[in-house]
């Protein structure tokens, strides 16, 4: 089974309704590496992601694996090649963790077709790279925030896709859960050689974790490359309107933006408005 | 992964050995019950003379009173009871909600008022009345599919639409009551009130065809099922076609809920119970619609030999349910409120 595919998004405009919200994007994913998506909110990018992964239909242009566009192909054939985790999936109540992460074999299911040897073998090797095997008998509802998540990722992981798309994976969770998620995808892409898409509110845990950035602002992708070449400081002001410092990371060398706030900063700076704001939480 | 794989397949083995001992033992209990309706009533006769009616043989007595008037009173509590179950069982399970049964939503109420007023506006009769109820049935559920459709929260919207819809249908019916002339009106009570009474073996054909088409059919949609209680983004990921699964599977079940209101009328609650109690039996991890099917016959079956046996006067069988039913409704009501959940 090859994993190299090639995954090109060309010229999509996609919106809800009639309303584009993505204006004309042009990319081709690495396959085999780690792409981060970042942008301010509403800047299209979980669009663009909905889009990659066939929830939305790009009104104009179109997304493509291997030459063929995905609207075209047949449903459960692209479920087995590409997976998508969304924001907010819904976990049936009191269902058990092993058979949640089941539901992730169902585009290898037939309607005839029953619970195979192989099923089994992708939950258990699933359930294994997540650290969840002793979970497998309880029941979802159970867990905290971080356990869920990875059951979810887990499922994901069953469907045993080349490419996984992941929205926002690490909300709600804290740094070190963040961290614990992250680096279970960037080793299952050195170990599988998975083609990782994610969208990622964190801009320094994006820079850390990913082989490629995608920049978008305002619906268009803006710039992209290697974090240390594209992270820099005139891009977070344009992205994110954020006056910022950008310096390196002494352990991975990875860009770390460290952003300008209005109140307590240089004296220097500080004109009559940011003073007062700056005495106001002082007197606070 | 030796070590993993072996804690899967146990996990799994419990849980699937779990649901095939309740789903045989409801198969037994529908049995049981099914066998006590035939035996009881104002004569009781031994199983091997109700076993000798069902096979053909003529016996004095037992064959008019057990094959002409308990056998098709069972036959209709077993075929109402299965299509209740499935059908209140995917819409509960699609719906994510256990207030989302037809019998909840309107859909029963659909068939009711369309019934009621072809009987009594109308003056029309028989299988004419029991198509047309079949068809409100289908119109109900668009209606208010259409009216939810396509915006954040559908779940809740449906239900909210569909009690709206169902209490204007409720309407309908007591205008025509008011308006009927009261020779009819006894013809139109048994829409109104689920009951076995007067069951006619002819008159199972039609339920029986639908129970035998659409059940199976429910069963093969419920794997898509799967996919769709995950919401629709998973779901599409999953490669699943949810709208296409939710349609039919909507067709179905409001079929199975036309055509058995059309022959036994709305028997009450018997759709919004029979979810629930499959899914406490079974435990979730897959949908449970022939457990809930079993279910349903099981409650209906019960509630008649209690409408029937265990009061001074005989009461129809929508009444039991009723009464067993809405305080059900009232502790979810509750349950929901305290979890705070919309819907």
């Amino acid at each position: 089974m090859s994993v190299m595919h090639r995954y090109v998004v060309e010229g999509a405009v996609v919106g809800y309704g009639r309303v584009p919200v993505v204006h004309g994007v042009e990319l081709e994913v690495p396959t085999g590496q780690v792409s981060v998506i970042i942008g301010a909110n509403a800047c299209g990018k979980s669009t663009l992601l909905k889009a990659m992964a066939r929830l939305l239909c790009p009104s104009q242009g179109a997304v493509t694996l291997d030459g063929q566009r995905i609207d075209k192909l047949p449903t459960r054939a692209l479920a087995r090649t590409l997976g998508l985790l969304p924001q907010s999936p819904i976990a049936p109540e009191g269902i058990a963790v092993a058979d949640l992460v089941g539901r992730g074999r169902f585009p290898h299911q037939g309607y005839l077709r029953g619970w195979s040897s192989e099923d089994e073998e992708a939950v258990a090797e699933a359930l294994e790279m997540m650290n969840i095997v002793d979970l497998s008998d309880r029941s979802v509802d159970e867990l905290s925030g971080g356990q869920r998540q990875r059951v979810w990722i887990a499922m994901a992981l069953a469907q045993r896709t080349d490419i996984l798309l992941l929205d926002e994976p690490t909300t709600y969770l804290d740094i070190a859960h963040q961290v614990e998620i992250l680096d279970l995808l960037s080793e299952l892409n050195r170990t599988r050689q998975t083609t990782i898409v994610m969208v990622l509110h964190d801009i320094n845990i994006a820079a850390r974790y990913a082989d490629r950035i995608f920049a978008m602002c305002n619906g268009r992708l803006i710039a992209q490359g290697p974090p240390a070449e594209i992270i820099t400081e005139e891009l977070m002001r344009e992205v994110f309107s954020l006056d910022s410092v950008v310096i390196s990371d002494p352990q991975s060398a990875s860009p770390v933006v460290l952003p300008k706030t209005r109140v307590k900063h240089q004296p220097t700076d500080c004109d009559a408005r940011d003073c007062t704001v700056t005495s106001a939480v002082d007197a606070a | 992964m030796s070590d993993a794989l072996a804690i899967l397949r146990q996990g799994r083995r419990r849980r699937w050995r779990r649901r095939l001992l309740v789903t045989g033992i409801l198969v037994a209990l529908a049995l049981v019950l099914a066998a006590a309706l035939l035996m009881l009533g104002n004569t009781i006769y031994p199983a091997q003379d109700v076993f000798r009616v069902i096979m053909g043989e003529k016996v004095t007595g037992a064959s008019f009173a057990v094959g002409t008037l308990r056998l098709p009173r069972m036959i209709a509590a077993v075929l109402a009871g299965l299509a209740f179950g499935a059908a209140g069982a995917a819409f509960q399970t699609m719906l994510r909600n256990p207030l989302a049964s037809p019998d909840i939503i309107g859909i029963n109420s659909g068939c009711s008022a369309a019934a009621v007023t072809c009987i009594l506006l109308f003056n029309m009769s028989g299988a004419a009345v029991s198509a047309i109820s079949v068809l409100a049935g289908l119109a109900v559920a668009a209606l208010i599919y259409l009216l939810a459709y396509g915006r954040e929260g559908a779940s809740g919207r449906l239900i909210l639409m569909g009690i709206g819809v169902g209490a204007l249908m409720d309407a309908v019916v007591s205008y025509m009551l008011l308006k009927g002339s009261e020779y009819d009106i006894p013809a139109a009570y048994r829409w109104l009130t689920g009951s076995l009474n007067a069951m006619r073996m002819d008159e199972m054909g039609s339920l029986a065809i639908a129970v035998a088409i659409l059940l199976p059919l429910a069963l093969v949609l419920a794997r898509s099922l799967e996919a769709v209680e995950l919401g629709d983004e998973t779901a599409h990921a999953l490669g699943a076609r949810v709208e296409r699964t939710r349609i039919l599977l909507i067709l179905c079940a409001v079929g199975l809920v036309a055509f058995a209101t059309a022959t036994t009328g709305p028997i009450a609650f018997v759709a919004f119970l029979s979810g629930p109690i499959a899914s406490r039996l079974v435990g979730t991890g897959k949908p449970h619609i022939l457990q809930a099917a079993l279910v349903g016959a099981a409650l209906v079956l019960a509630a008649d030999l209690l409408g029937q046996f265990a009061f001074d006067t005989r009461f129809p069988v929508g009444v039991i349910t009723g009464i067993l039913g809405a305080p059900y409704l009232l502790v979810l009501l509750i349950r929901l409120n305290r979890k705070g959940s919309s819907l």
